[in-house]
């Protein structure tokens, strides 16, 4: 039994952490959210960096890593609201080509050419596995109409889930396609924007999977991974509470010293802290891909998100007027964690199918 | 990072779940079984520590001419979780395994180890706590039991209260105060006390659950020789640290084990309760409840995994340990109470009713978990412990 990072792992968390704080720091991740979005001409640095292919096998192209050191980064990343298609193209994307053993578009996306996202639910906005949200397939034109597409203004190509008559699938689609017309919606939060994609007929090319088992991976991947963000967003929350309480001064001493302060943070980083040791079991055993995997990475991503939504709450609380306002930041970790706690099921919907892996016999 | 036990930890994890199959006592965990009561009892723990002594499962990672084994740690942390899986006795040494030897193992003299662990460890010394005071509880600093200096050593007067297991113990760790002169943590002094000396008097108290397990012990001039004192005369509290540091870690992979078992039964009970022909566990509130709480126990589990490789790496409990015994403490009770509303009206039925659900045990579960967040540190207290310790936040005092 081993249950702490490698120093491998620990350097490699650093390294994010330092290329967050230059390249994307609060001021920066303001001005995207506020502004016209991510730019997609950053992207190619981060294939750079070797981080897309991080959990790709090398003799694919990739680096070689598992999926914890995917989730170190996203971690990180979740951390600095980085505000590009990393969940998108990365943990989904690209995983959903390589489960379809789509060659030529891998190479693409690890290059960082290409930037690819996932369409999901439908309009009923549920990201559903089994039955997946169902879409039209004749002739080899995909029909159907995606909501909650991630980054869907700086992606090139379109993988979409859907459920058909004969069970489940996944395409590609190129977003510029004939047929196909997207548009982004007006999220709440800005760092990581949603679109719409109506395909009427689109020429689509059929990726073959392991019908919902592949789904059920990918969802997997995507809740640890939505979990991992909650916990670092939130951890850097709390930070930004402390910095506040330890010097903002009120009947004469710091307010950090009134318990009914104190108290809140500390019982927020009972609650992250906690939140966290789910994630990283999720993390490994989805990585490791274990028969308990989609049952922890639901649990996990239920109480991260809920862990990292109180604790921007409490960090608002504990901030006072200046919490409430836009040029504080942090309303963007509160606006982040409750897109986070929407996406892929809020912890309600976790926990039913918690509860039925737990109590109802196979 | 690897959940898996090694081959090593394997090996020993098998071979201790069939020693405990094989070993557990007659009839122990079956449905009526009763524990024995009064002397009994105490034999029947004796004899049950006994035999885990001897069959190599007691001071794992103690060193081995003090009768341990200096096993590596995380053998120290499967036993803890086998032994609770397993819902087998306790050894009856909880006080002396978690907190006086490890203290003394850390702290004390040469002759103290000679003396004192190996009896810890085969159930022979049965050692309790004498920390808490009628004056002081949380402000464990400002006790007054009085230690007065005379050739030779010390005599002790005062109360202590609260204090688990004192009236089978043999010895106790105590904390008095032998200098009033200056601050109130400076002047402590930690012995180690005969409870069978002249002057030491025991009253139990009983507790909300009925039973009575902890005590009042009461000293009137006792005579502690000076090879009893533990670490300098005047430097107690920094030894009172090093136990209470050691009574958190310890907690942990024992009692979330056992929390493991009783969710296990908690989803049997939901199963078998019904109201209008549908199943308690076919409610969306309680399966809510349900998987919210065996979310607990699991952020628990691997929150002592990650606390305990911290441990590991420093050698040191850190205050990881505070984490989680306050998270611990809320999720029994959150986990007991969620019984009570499943069995519904049967829930005012207790022990010794025939109508009772499951002989009333979880009524005295829930009860038992009242005490969860007070002892070994308060919830507030641990809060506190928190902010300033671990979150670098202004003292609140
Ligand atoms: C089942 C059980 C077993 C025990 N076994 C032992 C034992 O073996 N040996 C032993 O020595 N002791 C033992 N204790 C005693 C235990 O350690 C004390 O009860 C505990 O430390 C609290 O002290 P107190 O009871 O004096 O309460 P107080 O300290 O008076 O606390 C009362 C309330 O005030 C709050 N409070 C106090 N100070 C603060 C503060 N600074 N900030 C915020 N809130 C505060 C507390 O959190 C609590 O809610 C046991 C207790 C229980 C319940």
């Amino acid at each position: 039994m081993d249950f702490a990072f490698s120093e491998e792992q620990e350097m490699l968390r650093a390294s994010a952490r330092e290329l967050m704080n230059d390249r994307y720091p609060p001021e920066r991740v303001a001005a995207i959210a506020d502004g016209g979005g991510f730019d997609r001409e950053e992207w190619p640095a981060i294939a750079g960096l070797g981080w897309i292919g991080i959990s790709v096998p090398e003799e694919q192209g990739g680096a070689g890593l598992g999926f914890l050191e995917e989730l170190v980064i996203v971690e990180e990343l979740g951390r600095a609201l980085y505000p590009g298609p990393f969940l998108s193209t990365v943990v989904l994307g690209l995983e959903a080509l390589r489960l379809g053993r789509a060659e030529e578009l891998i190479s693409d996306i690890l290059s960082g050419k290409r930037i690819a996202t996932v369409g999901w639910a439908g309009e009923d906005g549920r990201f559903d596995v089994d039955p997946a949200p169902k879409v039209s397939w004749d002739d080899e034109r995909l029909s159907g109409v995606k909501l909650f597409v991630p980054d869907i203004g700086v992606s090139d190509l379109l993988v979409i889930v859907g459920g058909t008559a004969q069970g489940a699938g996944l395409w590609t689609v190129d977003r510029d396609a004939e047929g196909v017309t997207w548009r982004e919606l007006p999220t709440v939060d800005g760092t990581r924007r949603q679109g719409e994609v109506t395909l009427r007929e689109a020429r689509a090319t059929a990726l073959h999977i392991d019908g919902p088992a592949s789904l059920e991976r990918l969802r997997d991947r995507a809740l640890a991974a939505l979990a991992a963000e909650a916990v670092g967003l939130g951890s850097r929350a709390i930070e930004l509470a402390l910095d506040h309480t330890r010097t903002r001064e009120q009947f004469g001493k710091p307010i950090g010293a009134f318990q009914a302060v104190a108290h809140q943070l500390a019982q927020a980083f009972l609650e992250v802290e906690t939140a966290r040791s789910l994630c990283y079991w999720a993390g490994w055993a989805v990585a490791e891909g274990t028969p308990e995997a989609s049952t922890a990475a639901a649990a996990a991503k239920a109480r991260a998100a809920e862990a990292a939504v109180a604790a921007c709450e409490r960090a608002i609380q504990t901030h006072g007027g200046i919490g409430f306002t836009w040029e504080h930041p942090l309303h963007r970790y509160y606006k982040r964690a409750l897109g986070i706690a929407a996406t892929f099921g809020w912890g309600d919907s976790l926990r039913a199918r918690v509860a039925a892996d737990l109590l109802d016999p196979p | 990072m690897d959940f898996r036990d090694t081959a090593e930890e394997a090996r020993f994890r098998s071979a201790l779940r069939r020693w405990l199959q094989e070993n557990l006592p007659e009839g122990w965990g079956s449905p009526g079984y009763q524990e024995p009561e009064g002397e009994a009892r105490v034999e029947f723990y004796r004899d049950w520590s006994r035999r885990l002594y001897e069959a190599g499962y007691v001071g794992l990672h103690w060193p081995k001419r003090y009768g341990g084994h200096e096993a590596p740690l995380t053998f120290q942390a499967i036993l803890l979780e086998e032994v609770g899986r397993a819902e087998a006795p306790e050894h009856i040494g909880v006080i002396g395994l978690g907190m006086a030897g490890p203290t003394i193992l850390a702290r004390g003299t040469e002759e103290q180890k000679e003396r004192f662990l190996r009896k810890i460890l085969t159930g022979e010394e049965v050692w309790c706590q004498g920390f808490s005071e009628p004056g002081a509880g949380s402000d464990l600093a400002s006790l007054q039991t009085k230690a007065v200096q005379t050739d030779g050593g010390f005599v002790v007067t005062g109360q202590k209260v609260w204090s688990s297991f004192a009236h089978i113990a043999d010895w106790s760790i105590l904390v008095a105060r032998s200098d009033d002169s200056g601050d109130k943590h400076a002047g402590l002094t930690y012995f180690l006390m005969d409870m069978h000396a002249p002057g030491v008097e025991v009253r139990p108290l009983r507790q909300i659950t009925g039973d009575a397990e902890f005590n009042e012990i009461f000293m009137d001039s006792v005579k502690i020789p000076a090879d009893r004192v533990v670490g300098e005369v005047g430097d107690g509290w920094s030894v009172a640290i090093t136990t209470l540091m050691n009574e958190r870690a310890n907690l942990g992979f024992a009692l979330t084990s056992r929390l493991d078992v009783a969710f296990r039964k908690l989803v049997t009970l939901a199963k078998a309760t019904g109201t209008n022909g549908t199943r308690a566990a076919d409610d969306p509130l309680v399966r809510d409840r349900l998987a919210s709480l065996w979310t607990d126990v699991q952020a628990l589990r691997f929150t002592n995994y990650r606390a305990f490789s911290s441990f590991l790496r420093t050698g040191v409990p850190g205050p990881e340990g505070s984490v989680a015994k306050l998270f611990w403490s809320e999720t029994n009770q959150r986990l007991t109470k969620t019984a009570l509303q499943i069995e519904g009206a049967f829930a005012m039925l207790g022990t010794g009713s025939d109508r009772a659900v499951e002989g009333g045990r979880w009524q005295n579960l829930q009860l038992r978990s009242r005490g969860n967040t007070i002892e070994a540190g308060t919830s507030e207290i641990l809060r506190n412990i928190i902010a300033e310790r671990v979150l670098g936040l202004p003292k609140s005092r």
